[in-house]
């Protein structure tokens, strides 16, 4: 019998992801958000999750896809860290599927390897790829490129 | 100025000092050790913790239900929210009172750190603690202990001397080291002292040459006490041996740090041969502060209050003309000294509008105060001051150095606690080398080539108005009539180990003011190839930052020429001619009398 988990499935850009589930905390509709200036381009803000101040990244600036376009509110999909609750930025919110963890696939090379890095693997549902987030790698952003114009202080 | 000498605490023997603290406990329990338990709970830190947190929500709800209730018709419901208020004001405290410690409990492991070291070292020393009782947030106690505990191994290590030369110098051959602690302003202040060697600023300046932290031109400018702060700058380090205690260049940089990260601040005082005092201000908690809150490009920030000095609205005419420019850098004339400005906005990188530009209607100023300096950060808006929960930042945010964290607002919102050190960095009013030097003002022009030059002015007798390059003045000094001495028919001070003559400049240049001389007397200090000389002067009026033109010649004793400097005419004092009046074998080989080249005027 094939090893099955949860995921929480989400819509970025037309594309399908998803995280395990046992990582969300919760999913919130769009809050207000206070920019941090100099902060990397990635950190949207920061939003009052009941008194807890927790930093909403943006999943699309994240993996390199198109800009939100201006309009278009976010969904929060809250996760929780070793470094406390995140906030992913996504455009909307799926539902919450079945998958077998063993039928995973590595992304092909020819995925942007930036995204490719925060991929754990690419599950092959009927009529659609269900792209399985690595929420350690995408909530960690040493990576990231700095801000252009932010010297270190 | 020497410091004024530590207040030294009541000597108690260690032993004495054990005892008082039993009698102490013994005390607060009188009805017998048996019944200590009922009186005392251990509690987890952890649910310390977590109440804090739940007291820290309750103020916010508290706040918002405040501004809420602001709106409100309803007397029942407004006194209502006024009780709620009270409580949780009462309760707020009483939780942070639960995680308050006796800073004892830091200092109980010292007496035997002194000891051993001391041992080791093969000298004697002797800890007296006064204030053990201060009490601290637990989480600052926390941070404290090592950054004392080196401070107090320096003292013994490099401070103290070997008993022999102790004795040689008479001092007692017990070295003493000093730790006192006691609440000042809502805040803690910590003074850890030695009699030892103290500092020498010699040696740190040769040292800080040597290493090119400063060039010598700096070092010429830098006061005693500058030098001394050197020691705070990483890598650093005076001890001749390296021994494995101290003197491996590790230490008071990361002592500096320690204490900053926690909103504190260390200055260090030395009295060469009589000893060192290191100052620590810290503090009393860090969870709930309160914040003045500013907008900038439509952002809120918190700026924490302890660094808040004063707010200074600029509007209309004053507004256009009130900053001024030196080099691109804006400043301020605050009260006649220099205050050099920091656009929020610009420095946070926020699109376009940029508040309080010149041209703008009101300009809002708010003055903070970092370590020993001043700077102005220019804001679009002023709300309020408000008691704020401080959060910490995730650390995808926590590179950000203008940040100290975050907190949640009235409204429910979050806004950014401005870090002031990290603003101040980011902006480069303080490029850690330089220091507060003979005032506030002098530091931003000492590197700046323009043809204005730094003039200290100050009245003398009838002559009004007289000016000094501040590049001349080696210190300011104020000393008691009473300290006045004669030699060779020549008032004279005793000053730093030397005899220092002093000029009247009033009778020099005539027109003595009626009326009792006043005490103290304020000494300008000018200093030439190790030797000083004191030109007594009635009142140091102001530091300004002019191009001055001679507008007319002297002629007259000890005056250059006059000129227009803030508005008023001005004697330009010609320090070396007076110098050689009074004293005609101070300049060896003896020097030109004009001194005219050190009026290096407005090209």
């Amino acid at each position: 019998m094939a090893e099955t988990r949860q995921f929480a499935t989400f819509f970025l850009d037309g594309l399908f992801f998803g995280v395990e589930v046992l990582k969300v905390q919760e999913v919130i509709r769009y809050q207000e958000m206070t920019r941090v200036p100099l902060a990397l381009p990635v950190v949207s803000g920061l939003i009052n999750l009941r008194g807890q101040i927790v930093t909403a990244i943006d999943l699309r600036r994240r993996l390199r896809l198109r800009e939100r376009p201006a309009g278009e509110l976010p969904m929060n999909v809250v996760v929780r860290t070793d470094d406390g609750a995140l906030s992913l930025l996504v455009d909307e919110i799926g539902d919450v599927l079945e998958v077998a963890v063993d039928q995973l696939e590595r992304a092909p090379e020819t995925v942007d390897a930036r995204a490719r890095e925060l991929l754990r693997g690419v599950s092959k549902l009927d009529g659609r790829l269900l792209l399985i987030l690595d929420t350690e790698r995408t909530v960690n952003l040493q990576d990231e490129p700095v801000h252009d114009r932010e010297q270190a202080a | 100025m020497e410091p004024p000498p530590a207040p030294v605490p009541t000597p108690t023997p260690m032993a004495e000092r054990a005892t008082a603290v039993v009698e102490h406990v013994a005390a607060e329990a009188p009805e017998a050790r048996a019944h200590a338990g009922d009186t005392t709970i251990r509690v987890d830190v952890g649910l310390l913790d977590k109440l804090m947190n739940l007291a820290g929500e309750l103020v916010l709800a508290r706040n918002q239900i405040l501004q809420f209730a602001a709106g409100q018709q309803d007397t029942a419901f407004v006194a209502t929210t006024q009780s709620l208020n009270l409580i949780t004001t009462e309760l707020q405290e009483g939780v942070m009172k639960t995680r308050m410690q006796p800073i004892r409990n830091v200092w109980d492991k010292f007496p035997r750190v002194v000891r051993d070291l001391a041992v080791a070292c093969t000298k004697k020393a002797r800890l007296e603690m006064d204030g053990g009782d201060t009490e601290l947030d637990k989480t600052i106690i926390e941070a404290i202990k090592d950054p004392m505990t080196h401070v107090i191994r320096n003292c013994v290590d490099h401070g103290l001397e070997l008993p022999e030369v102790r004795i040689a110098m008479g001092k007692p051959a017990e070295g003493r080291v000093g730790l006192r602690a006691y609440h000042e302003g809502g805040q803690v202040n910590i003074e850890i002292s030695d009699d030892g060697r103290g500092i020498d600023p010699e040696k740190v300046r040769d040292k800080a040459i040597q290493r090119g932290v400063i060039t010598p031109e700096q070092a010429a400018r830098m006061t005693e006490r500058q030098l001394v702060n050197l020691v705070f700058l990483p890598g650093f380090s005076t001890a001749e041996k390296v021994t494995n205690v101290s003197g491996r260049g590790v230490g008071m940089d990361v002592v500096k740090t320690n204490i900053e990260k926690i909103g504190g601040s260390v200055d260090i005082q030395s009295a060469p041969g009589a000893g060192t005092t290191l100052k620590i201000k810290i503090p009393l908690t860090l969870a709930i502060i309160p914040a003045l809150i500013v907008t900038t490009g439509g952002e809120r920030f918190a700026i924490p209050q302890v660094s808040l000095l004063e707010l200074v609205r600029l509007e209309g005419e004053q507004a256009r003309r009130g900053i001024e420019m030196i080099h691109g850098a804006p400043v301020y004339r605050l009260r006649g000294n220099l205050l050099p400005l920091v656009y929020l906005g610009r420095e946070l990188e926020l699109p376009a509008e940029v508040e309080g530009t010149p041209g703008w209607d009101a300009v809002n100023i708010v003055v903070l105060q970092m370590d020993d300096r001043q700077f102005g950060l220019v804001v679009g808006g002023v709300n309020d001051t408000e008691e704020i929960v401080v959060k910490p930042l995730g650390k995808q945010i926590k590179g950000v150095s203008a940040f100290a964290g975050a907190t949640i607002m009235g409204d429910g919102k979050v806004a950014l606690i401005l870090d002031v050190v990290g603003i101040a960095q980011r902006a480069g009013v303080v490029s850690e080398v330089r220091d507060r030097g003979l005032s506030k003002s002098d530091e931003h022009t000492l590197d700046r080539h323009d043809d204005r030059q730094t003039l200290l002015l100050f009245a003398v007798g009838a002559q009004g108005r007289v000016a000094v390059p501040l590049a001349l003045v080696a210190r300011l000094e104020e000393f008691a009539r009473r300290d006045i001495e004669t030699a060779a028919g020549a008032d004279v001070v005793q000053y730093r180990g030397q005899i220092m003559p002093l000029v009247h400049l009033s009778r020099l240049m005539g027109g003595e003011r009626p009326g009792d001389p006043p005490d103290p007397i304020q000494v300008v200090v000018y200093t030439h190839e190790g030797r000083s000389i004191g030109l007594v002067v009635d009142r140091i009026l102001d530091i300004v930052d002019e191009a001055v033109t001679i507008t007319r010649d002297g002629g007259r004793d000890g005056v250059l020429g006059s000129a227009v400097v803030q508005g008023k005419v001005t004697d330009l004092l010609d320090v070396r001619g007076v110098v050689h009046t009074a004293d005609p074998h101070f300049f060896t080989p003896p020097a030109s009398s004009t001194g005219a080249a050190a009026y290096a005027l407005g090209a």
